[in-house]
């Protein structure tokens, strides 16, 4: 796979040299290829948005190298503000971002930051917003009229609408309801798939992870303790449970089911999975439980 | 980085300077500032110089910590000093067209600088060392006299505390809103004033939501606390004063006494 985006050994420090120093990031290394669906797990302060911080270049690494399609982005300041334009992010909560008078005008602010034409503009608000089902007249309302899940859909769209090769959401569906989740998730697949685009995904909840990414990054204590795929991961319960994470809860059962002498592999993470692995068991009337 | 900003910020630690009642450390930075200003020549300086660097020490308060927190008053320090050296009386030591240096504006000059830098160091002390929360304890119960003759001294105390604790509060969330800003691009370092004004707006909109919001909610879980005012309130940490605090008073007295005499010698 063609590699867009490359950390090379980054380390980050905050604070140094005040009694507050820490650091946030130890020399990690990783690649994203094209069109990847990586996720991002990792307790709360492990390091997470301090790493996706760099890899748009919000943060200078104190160590280490990022490379955007094998260009050093801190080599030149234009280059970094480039970046910021091939690389989306989407912060935690982004709707409190919002600002502008109209949401057709809040989602046009990173496009018109990018110095396009005005007809360019629409068009890219337009495409934007029909991939996170924000309709034409909710695009004239206030931003601050919006529901909750609608605010944060128009605020993903500002993003989208620069239409960045990497696509980079810290919790995109933190705090909404599971129909919210679901329509989100399916917008970025969207967007992905449309555009042949790379995501990274941040999210604690492991189900959806386990359901949407191809490859999935581990942090813990500020080190990438695991890259690989989400199969491989989360055949490693114990250690995830020690990070202070956990495997899918389909997962779980597998496993229980296992403690409890059924002869069933705990390889599935999603119900689909472990319907296929279950089903044949019921049916054969092997199972012992 | 706004993360930066060291004003008034906090370091919490564990030593006698840390530990004192609040209420000495407030009357302390006054008697200091009052020794400060009777200070007349070299020795009365040396004193409350001295004395500063004795709590500096025994804070283990960095001096580049300090040093760091005088940055952004460089510019008043500087200007002060240019002022001052040439506005003395006297018989002129260096003279250059409508300017002349005497023997007196030098001494000023460098008196005034060593005055405010003094200033702001020893009030940069008191907040470096006392957490926000004790400090607006130490001040409700230092102005509380005043109640008799209605002042609203615990809402004031309760504003003040309020408004300390969401200064970081609002800073984290600043940098927040303009690391997303900027992430769609936005740009706060080229362009005239103009530009640079316009590009604010994208920050305090959010920012300013987000202060309205938080002001809110805080004021509906206050009132789940059943928060009523100051009236027939107690403390959780109850102010006392310990041995340490009466040593320090007496350093201080004896500080303000050793000023005061040097003074009367003109040294």
């Amino acid at each position: 796979m063609e590699p867009v985006l490359e950390i090379r050994n980054v380390s980050h420090v905050y604070g140094a040299d005040t009694p507050f120093e820490h650091v946030a990031l130890d020399n990690v290394s990783l690649t994203v290829g094209r069109g990847e669906f990586v996720g991002l797990i990792g307790h709360t302060g492990s390091g997470k948005s301090t790493l996706i911080q760099h890899m748009n270049g919000l943060l200078r690494p104190s160590n280490g190298q990022v490379l955007f399609e094998g260009q050093d982005v801190w080599s030149d300041a234009k280059l970094t503000r480039r970046l910021r334009f091939h690389v989306g992010l989407v912060f935690q909560y982004p709707e409190y971002q919002l600002f502008e008078e109209t949401v057709f005008q809040d989602i046009a602010f990173g496009p018109k930051n990018m110095g396009l034409s005005e007809d360019e503009v629409r068009a890219r608000v337009l495409r934007a917003a029909g991939f996170v089902g924000i309709t034409e007249k909710e695009l004239e309302k206030s931003p601050f009229d919006l529901s909750g899940g609608q605010k944060r859909r128009a605020a993903i769209a500002g993003v989208i609408a620069m239409e960045p090769d990497v696509l980079i959401l810290d919790e995109p569906t933190a705090g909404l309801d599971p129909v919210g989740r679901e329509s989100i998730l399916e917008n970025i697949r969207a967007y992905q798939a449309a555009q042949g685009a790379s995501v990274i995904m941040v999210s604690h909840s492991m189900e959806e992870i386990a359901s949407n990414v191809d490859r999935l990054l581990v942090m813990n204590d500020s080190h990438l303790v695991m890259d690989a795929t989400p199969a491989e991961v989360f055949a490693k319960p114990e250690e995830l449970v020690q990070m202070g994470l956990a495997v899918p809860k389909v997962t779980q059962v597998l496993l229980k089911l296992r403690e409890l002498g059924v002869d069933v592999p705990a390889s599935a993470f999603t119900v689909e999975q472990a319907e296929k692995l279950l089903l044949p068991l019921l049916k054969g009337g092997k199972a012992a439980c | 980085m706004l993360k930066d900003v060291t004003l008034g910020q906090y370091f919490p630690g564990e030593t006698a300077v840390h530990k004192m009642d609040p209420r000495t450390k407030l009357v302390l930075v006054i008697v200091y500032i009052v020794a400060l200003f009777l200070a007349k020549g070299a020795a009365g300086y040396a004193l409350v110089a001295g004395c500063l660097l004795a709590v500096v020490w025994i804070s283990k308060i960095h001096l580049k910590v300090i040093l760091k927190g005088l940055k952004p008053l460089m510019l008043i320090i500087i200007l002060t000093a240019v002022l001052n050296l040439f506005y003395g009386q006297g018989e002129p030591l260096v003279q250059f067209w409508i300017f002349k240096i005497t023997k007196q504006g030098i001494e000023n000059a460098v008196f005034m600088v060593l005055r405010i830098t003094l200033l702001v160091a020893g009030t940069f002390m008191l907040t470096y060392t006392t957490s926000p929360i004790a400090l607006t304890d130490g001040l409700e119960s230092l102005l509380s006299p005043l109640k008799k003759i209605g002042a609203p001294v615990h809402e004031l105390a309760m504003m003040m505390c309020i408004a300390l604790r969401f200064i970081p509060t609002l800073i984290e969330e600043t940098d927040k809103i303009m690391s997303a800003q900027k992430a769609r691009g936005a740009d706060f370092e080229s362009g005239n004033i103009l530009a640079r004004a316009k590009a604010l707006i994208p920050i305090l909109v959010p920012l300013f939501i987000s202060a309205f919001r938080r002001a809110d909610e805080l004021a509906t879980a206050m009132e789940c606390r059943c928060y009523h005012g100051g009236e027939g309130r107690t403390k959780l940490h109850a102010l006392h004063y310990a041995g340490r605090d009466y040593t320090a008073y007496c350093l201080g007295a004896l500080m303000l006494a050793g000023v005061i005499v040097l003074r009367r010698f003109g040294l």
